[in-house]
């Protein structure tokens, strides 16, 4: 089983390393073909894992000892139990499906290669991030696919808009990688490890304020990664990158590393309900917050990267509630689905030139059959109808927070649920049917390659049948994650049910029926509410005007006032000053040999008469 | 009666007239002159020294000081005669090729 393990961690960093070979040449399928290989044998592994680990095993190995120095002493470990086997799994299969679609996607850019040794990098990162036995190779991997994400956003450099948002994903992770680096501090210093087990061991008998800090600290980390308020405007922003990455990291796997952290700490976060209740508070927050701005954006990816920060929120509910493995859960059937829907958008972009505002599209159905069925079906799971995938998730994780009395975050999460439905519905309305205002603007959308398509397949299917293994899956967490079972009155149940399914069907009927026919009126998007939305509550705005703009001018007189005017004052004045004693005392190296012996004698008077009145001797 | 006293007079005399001749002169065999009475004058007063205590130590020293006085000589002379076929003078002041 070792084997398996180590051939599904490093198989994507020998296809990276060999992608990388041909970086700075032109376009080579071979590059393509190899890492796609490469990382279906990973997930052939995976699979394997997965199957091995399902009835309570674990793999655990040790790779080498890295750091041994005094107390210190973290070994290079990986560990699959059921938790990394479900996340290796799910990494996996959409990273295989992500780089045979990136195949046909990248056909025509010119860094083709560099492409996919940037993709393949992260799926190591990201391997060594949910395998790693301890929080420091946890670390790693975390700065690993904070990196490759950063790479991978400005793959177009040359576009400005691009690098910007590079930076802003890559400042603003550091930003919570600072909190989530104190928390690991804290775990090493009062608990005398980084292992998992010996940390999760200690649980017990430690402080309570000292568990709340840890657990806060390292929510911060995982408030960045997964883009939570307030950090969560960078992965809007990262829709600048190629469509597959967004599929990939900003959908699938990266954002979701803090809810995997969350649950992978949850013995840690289960002895602080304090904090447990703020992650739930927060995720059923942005759950709304973030469905709300995709109501009205225009922008295809955007509105789908604003769904994604919506569903990120729910599987934080559900973690911060307690319900561990129904966030594993719904991480899992939204990498699916949400993937499948980033892809399809990648191929509308192909279709449309790159042309993203959805009000510019429009009957793309014709001429795009299948991606428009791919998109609906991910829609439908997205929506939580039954029997998609999303319906089983979401469906488990109202429940969750209806059967422990949390009314008032049920009520939000049954409001986005149909806020997700009316957006998810307005999208593939706007997109694929009504009027086909295309035409207007003059483009020639056509289908994608049918090889493209066809690696959609998977996900599809994942997308509709993953629900179905409901059951079996939390028996197989259950060797990990506490199982709480939700006892409500059979009544209740079904009420909930068809509540919820209500809310949603109800949402998908409104976007239906408003969008054909011809949409809303123009007058909404004069009303406060539509401006506050369309502009993200004004939110990268007021950072732009109390975070960027402050810090600037500071740097400025920083570097006006303090920098030049105090520092390089006081380099330059001792510079000049021993610049102008040698340029005075010059004029002593005469070269004249009758001035030296003169300087002789006046440096002979002066030993004499120092002999005289300071001889040791008396 | 001629004491130490005297001797040591001398020698400071001497070697106060070495002395200004080394700052005065402005040619240099002059000022090759001037360092041997200097040399002279530390003689006498070594000589007169190991008189005085009876011990030879002092004399050795003056015999070698006259050994390396004539070397020196002998390279000096040699230097001095050279310079003087390049440039026609041996004026000190004229000698400032390392001005700084």
């Amino acid at each position: 089983m070792e084997t398996y393990l180590y051939i599904a961690l490093f198989a994507p960093l020998v296809g990276s390393l060999f992608a990388a070979l041909f970086a700075n040449r032109p376009k080579n399928i071979v590059t393509g073909i190899a890492t796609s290989t490469l990382l279906f044998v990973a997930w052939i592994s995976s699979v394997v894992l997965l199957m091995h680990v399902m009835h309570g095993e674990e793999v655990h190995v040790k790779l080498m000892d890295w750091i041994h120095a005094g107390g210190l002493y973290i070994p290079f470990g990986f560990v699959v139990d059921q938790v990394t086997a479900t996340m290796m799994f799910v990494v996996t299969t959409v990273s295989t499906v992500v780089h045979i679609y990136s195949m046909g996607y990248m056909d025509h850019d010119r860094s083709f290669n560099r492409f996919f040794a940037w993709l393949s990098a992260f799926v190591f990162s990201m391997m060594v991030l949910v395998m790693s036995d301890n929080f420091a190779g946890l670390f790693i991997g975390w700065e690993g696919v904070g990196l490759c994400s950063w790479a991978l956003i400005g793959f177009w450099y040359e576009r400005e808009s691009a690098s910007w948002a590079a930076n802003e994903a890559f400042i603003m992770n550091r930003i919570a990688d600072l909190g989530m680096l104190i928390g690991i501090f804290l775990v090493y210093w009062n608990f005398g490890s980084l292992q998992y087990d010996e940390v999760f061991a200690q649980v017990a008998d430690k402080d309570h304020t000292l568990l709340i800090m840890v657990t806060a600290f390292l929510f911060i980390g995982a408030m960045g990664k997964s883009a939570q308020f307030p950090l969560h405007t960078w992965l809007a922003d990262a829709m600048e990158g190629p469509t597959p990455v967004s599929a990939l990291i900003h959908a699938a796997t990266m954002v979701t590393a803090g809810v995997y952290l969350v649950i992978r700490a949850n013995p840690l976060y289960s002895a602080v309900p304090e904090v447990s209740y703020f992650v739930a508070c927060l995720g059923a927050f942005v759950a709304l917050f973030a469905a709300s701005m995709a109501l009205v954006n225009r922008d295809l990816k955007r509105i789908i990267a604003y769904s994604t920060l919506s569903q990120l929120g729910y599987m934080f509910v559900a973690a911060g509630l307690g319900a561990y493995w129904i966030a594993l859960f719904h991480l899992m059937t939204h990498a699916f689905f949400k993937a499948l829907l980033f892809l399809g958008a990648g191929n509308v972009m192909h279709a449309m030139d790159d042309e993203l505002d959805i009000f510019k599209m429009g009957g793309l159905a014709k001429k795009m059959k299948w991606t428009m069925i791919l998109m609906t079906l991910a829609s439908l799971a997205l929506a939580g109808i039954y029997p998609f995938a999303g319906f089983f998730s979401k469906d488990k994780i109202l429940e969750a927070a209806f059967a422990t009395d949390h009314y008032v975050l049920w009520t939000i999460l049954w409001i986005t649920a149909g806020l997700t439905a009316f957006y998810s519905f307005r999208l593939v309305m706007l997109v694929f049917f009504g009027e086909e205002r295309y035409k207007i603007f003059g483009f020639h959308p056509h289908e994608a390659y049918k090889f493209m398509l066809w690696a959609m397949a998977p996900l599809a299917v994942l997308a509709v049948i993953a629900g179905f293994f409901e059951h079996s899956f939390m028996h197989m967490v259950s060797y990990v994650l506490p199982i709480e079972e939700y006892h409500v009155a059979s009544g209740t149940f079904w009420t909930l049910v068809v509540v919820t399914l209500g809310i949603a069907a109800s949402g998908i009927a409104v976007a239906v029926f408003k969008y054909s026919k011809g949409g809303f009126s123009k007058k909404w998007e004069e009303t406060f509410i539509y401006k506050l939305l369309f502009n993200q509550y004004y939110i990268p705005k007021i950072y732009d005007e109390y975070i960027c703009k402050p810090y600037a001018e500071l740097s400025r007189i920083f570097w006006k006032d303090m920098d030049l005017k105090v520092v390089d004052a006081t380099v330059d004045f001792i510079a000049t000053t021993i610049y102008k004693s040698g340029m005075a005392s010059r004029v002593v190296q005469s070269g004249n040999l009758s001035n030296m012996l003169r300087w002789m004698g006046v440096g002979l008077l002066i030993l004499l008469l120092a002999a005289i009145f300071y001889s040791p001797v008396r | 009666m001629i004491t130490l006293s005297h001797y040591l007079i001398l020698s400071a005399i001497l070697f106060c007239i070495g002395l200004i001749g080394v700052y005065r002169r402005k040619n240099l065999l002059l000022l090759l002159f001037s360092t041997e009475i200097l040399l002279n004058a530390v003689n006498i007063g070594f000589a007169a020294v190991s008189k005085f205590y009876g011990d030879l130590t002092g004399q050795m020293f003056a015999f070698f000081i006259i050994a390396i006085a004539a070397s020196e000589v002998a390279v000096g002379l040699g230097l001095m005669i050279v310079w003087y076929k390049r440039r026609g003078t041996l004026d000190l002041d004229s000698m400032q090729s390392m001005h700084g």
